[in-house]
């Protein structure tokens, strides 16, 4: 819509702003979404005026003393099939391009950074992959693609960011993502949409969109000092995984390195893809999927481990994945050069396998 | 202002001297009545009962919001009210409120038949309700309940100490009440019309019960089972909602909505009902395109089963079922687009009144179009993960629900009142009350709109200062609303005892009840009417009354 006259566009936008009729744009979304809005607006603005212009103008003329004898009408085919057939188009036209835009905000770029949200009652916690924890603020780098993924350790919440037009329900037992990328520094509020008890209203934060470089010195500044794939690995071996996982032909387990990501065929036949959702599920009800040559002797991690020390050890079995790990150094580079300053000491996930170490697929090598 | 209101001469009009309020009197009477009519009223009373309940929550709600902080109401406190706001009036106003109120009333009568199908069932559903609406009471005196009327698990299960399992419970009871109902109007509507009562003779007050009838019977069976499910998960633990024990909490709002979608069909298609009868007698003509109006309503009811995963968009369900879904939401909003066009359509050529009723049909069709568009911009998909779970689709659901089925409920109640009592309300004070229930309307609700785009969460207690001014617009809007409630509860008892006599047919309606004595018999008809004209039918009125003078002059 911008291409019209951007003059025109910045005063509109100015104006709305100041009457705050929609909330700041900061997202790459959020253009697009509100281009979406004002269109849906203006048909239903068209809309209103075609049926209240009806109403009144008939209301008008045809009033019984202007007009005391009534005309029996039966009805007329055409006017019900223009009636039945511009609406339903109009309403499919919006349903592609709503379509669009849903799959855009769904589903991450490839080269997106991550983030982990746990919602709890009645906080939003944080988990940046460099190990820096947050509670209800969310600090991010501007012009990055960001991938949030989500879930609850109790009861629905939903992660709401209006000024990027994005929203994703976190749900109990279940990762869900949502993406964005912002695109103008400042602080936008974080709000949890969905009812989820006396502290829903108080489940509220703040996004600080930063510079890359400002954001790098907050990183730096901030971090516990183990990433979040250290922090997996150590709980690791303090639950004792390594003693079947370790990864070497005489385990009892399957290798975890490359895991991620890989299609695993089980044993009922079926093949399933390694994603977050599947090592979690993994950790909490080893028995319910079973990969082939494997026999189900993995005790359940049910209630043992919380959503944050999951999210940790989820994402230290997909650093062990070359692939992954590449990404996110890839992502990280991006970040850096995205500023002039000099590139500074990386903190990176654990390196426990060599860079060249082939992507394993298919059947996990017992 | 002119009038097609032909009221009998009032220096010697009387009411008839045998009707159905008079056939007997006493408490008895009442309560072991069989008579459609007389159960009707007894809704009436019972859901004005719960209404007024449910106002007086909104009205907390509103004044709660009048601040950002949560200073009137503490925050659980809030919560209870928000819930109980809406349980109350959705499943003990909204849902019954033109079925088994103006319906009852009325589908025998338009019909040519003595009563419904199963008149004791029919006081048996009555008695439900009222079972329900006890629990519920009960409910909210030992400390009401805050799951929001959605009883979203894992929430009410195991997150909350509050009535869960008693307001389930009401919810369940009143459920059958819905079920029994529909099941006697859907046998009433196959098997009692009267001699030449073919079903495109049905007024299309008819069609739009008949398709409600089916959606109360297919899906308020639905919500039995997951209220059943929250109480036996909250009681027992059994887990299907749990994660941890490999259950789905997903699965519980598959089956809500599975039933609450097509439960908003069941709360709008009688409204739509009304809006014919209305639309058609105060333009004193023939709804525009009856078959398209009859065969919308159907339609409606067949999408309705199949778009409810329009609620669950951003929970993580498939990207290609939300697709799917999507596509059918779009679909099912173009019976409703016909509807709307259709009487707009009707006034065509009319010769138009403005009777109280007329006037809130008018607000029925601007407000239920906002309401409908605003629907389309929640079904479109990469819309609805901005506006979804904030004030916009509170004020959507408003618009469709308040704005649409209440302003057609109130049209009805005024339409019918005459016959419904053999009196008139008062006409300016009605025309008053209806004017100001439409701008009361637009100044609550429509700032949630904007609210809802800024992204102000539902169901909050307290909120960013931010949103001040528009919640200030909104709840000084309420407190005209209100007032436009309050009006019909004291002048429609007044008009009781001192309304003018109203005679058999003051709006010089066509339906077969206006053609029998206002308020009827208690057996409708002396004799079974044969039905020898099409619904609507002007010419064959104006001929019967030219027929009667000839005859008695």
């Amino acid at each position: 819509m911008n291409h019209i006259s951007p003059v025109l566009w910045q005063f509109l936008i100015h104006w709305l702003q100041q009457f705050a009729i929609f909330p700041p744009e900061a997202s790459t979304i959020a253009p697009y979404a509100d281009a979406l809005y004002f269109t849906l607006v203006a048909v239903t603005i068209v809309g209103l005026l075609l049926v209240g212009g009806m109403v009144v103008v008939f209301s008008v003329r045809y009033r019984q003393e202007r007009h005391p004898q009534a005309v029996q009408i039966e009805g007329s085919t055409l006017l019900e099939a223009t009636w039945t057939l511009i609406p339903l188009g109009i309403f499919l036209v919006f349903f592609v391009w709503g379509a669009l835009l849903f799959f855009r905000i769904y589903n991450p770029p490839a080269n997106s950074m991550n983030i982990y949200v746990v919602g709890k009652q009645w906080m939003w916690k944080v988990e940046h992959p460099g190990g820096q924890h947050e509670i209800d603020t969310l600090h991010i780098p501007a012009g990055v693609p960001i991938k949030v993924t989500l879930i609850s350790q109790d009861v629905f919440h939903s992660f709401s960011i209006p000024a990027f037009r994005v929203k994703r329900e976190s749900i109990p037992g279940r990762y869900t993502t949502v993406y964005f990328e912002a695109t103008t520094p400042g602080r936008y509020h974080l709000f949890c949409t969905q009812y989820c008890g006396t502290g829903h209203s108080g489940m509220i934060g703040w996004v600080y969109v930063m510079t890359p470089e400002k954001y790098r010195q907050w990183a730096a500044g901030t971090t516990s000092g183990s990433s979040l794939a250290q922090n997996g690995e150590r709980l690791f071996s303090v639950m004792g995984c390594n003693a079947c996982h370790a990864g070497n032909s005489q385990a009892r387990g399957p290798n975890l390195y490359g895991l991620y990501n890989s299609r695993i065929r089980m044993t009922d036949g079926s093949t399933m893809i390694a994603n977050d959702a599947y090592i979690r599920e993994k950790i909490l009800n080893p028995s319910l999927h079973v990969p082939a040559g494997y026999v189900p002797i993995m005790p359940t991690y049910q209630g043992q481990i919380s959503e944050e020390g999951l999210i940790e050890l989820v994402e230290y079995i997909k650093s062990l994945d070359s692939r992954y790990r590449l990404t996110q150094m890839m992502n990280k580079s991006e970040l850096d050069s995205a500023q002039p300053a000099p590139i500074g000491p990386a903190n990176q996930g654990v390196g426990a396998a060599p860079l060249q170490h082939a992507p394993a697929s298919g059947v996990p090598k017992p | 202002m002119s009038t097609i209101l032909s009221l009998p001469d009032q220096t010697t009009a009387k009411l008839p001297r045998k009707h159905f309020l008079n056939q007997e009197y006493g408490l008895r009477s009442w309560l072991l009545t069989s008579d459609h009519k007389r159960i009707a009223i007894l809704y009436l009373c019972s859901i004005t009962f719960f209404f007024v309940i449910g106002g007086v929550l909104a009205g907390l709600i509103r004044l709660e919001l009048l601040t950002p902080a949560s200073d009137l109401l503490a925050t659980d406190t809030y919560d209870k009210v928000f819930s109980m706001h809406g349980l109350i009036m959705i499943f003990f106003f909204l849902l019954p409120s033109v079925p088994a109120t103006i319906g009852n009333f009325l589908i025998p009568l338009m019909i040519g038949a003595r009563d419904v199908a199963f008149p004791k069932i029919n006081l048996l559903s009555w008695y439900l309700f009222v079972t329900g609406g006890m629990v519920m009471l009960a409910m909210m005196v030992l400390g009401g309940v805050d799951t929001g009327w959605t009883f979203t698990v894992p929430l009410s299960t195991h997150f909350l100490n509050t009535n869960v399992v008693a307001a389930a419970t009401g919810v369940f009871i009143a459920g059958f009440s819905t079920i029994l109902t529909g099941l006697n109007f859907l046998v009433t509507i196959h098997r009692m019309r009267c001699p030449g009562m073919t079903w495109f003779r049905l007024p299309l007050f008819i069609w739009g019960h008949y398709a409600t009838a089916i959606l109360q019977i297919l899906g308020t069976p639905v919500l039995a089972i997951s209220l059943v499910l929250i109480i036996l998960e909250r009681t027992l633990n059994i887990g299907v909602f749990d994660p941890t024990k490999g259950g789905d909490p997903l699965l519980f709002q598959h089956l809500f909505w599975f039933y609450s979608h097509p439960a908003v069909y069941v709360m709008i298609l009688p409204g739509m009902a009304v809006m014919s009868e209305v639309i058609s007698t105060f333009s004193r003509k023939r709804v525009f395109g009856y078959t398209a109006v009859a065969f919308s309503s159907v339609a409606i009811a067949v999408f309705a089963f199949f778009v409810w995963e329009h609620h669950m968009f951003i929970m993580g369900v498939s990207q290609y079922s939300a697709l799917v879904f999507s596509l059918l939401s779009m679909l099912v909003a173009v019976p409703s687009a016909i509807k709307v066009f259709n009487w707009s359509m009707t006034l065509y050529k009319g010769s138009i009144t403005f009777e109280a009723p007329m006037l809130y049909a008018f607000g029925f069709i601007g407000l239920f179009t906002i309401g409908g568009m605003t629907g389309i911009m929640l079904a479109t998909l990469g819309m609805d993960i901005h506006l979804t779970e904030t004030y916009f689709v509170v004020a959507h659901f408003h618009f469709v629900m308040v704005g649409g089925m209440l302003m057609a409920y109130m049209a009805g109640i005024h339409f019918w009142w005459p016959k419904i009592t053999g009196r008139m309300y008062p006409e300016t004070m009605s025309q008053v009350a209806a004017m100001m229930t439409f701008i009361g309307f637009i100044v609550t609700f429509f700032p949630q709109f904007i609210l809802g785009y800024l992204g102000m969460p539902r169901r909050y207690a307290a909120y960013p200062a931010d949103f001040q001014v528009l919640n200030v617009f909104s709840t000084a809007g309420a407190s005209v609303l209100g007032i436009g409630y309050l009006l019909p509860m004291l002048y429609l008892p007044w008009s009781l005892v001192y309304g003018k006599i109203a005679g058999d047919n003051p709006w010089q309606a066509t339906g077969l009840e206006w053609q029998i004595q206002s308020p009827p018999l208690t057996e409708n008809f002396i004799e079974i009417p044969i039905m020898d004209h099409e619904a609507y039918d002007y010419d064959w009125l104006a001929n019967k009354t030219r027929h009667e003078v000839q005859t008695v002059g």
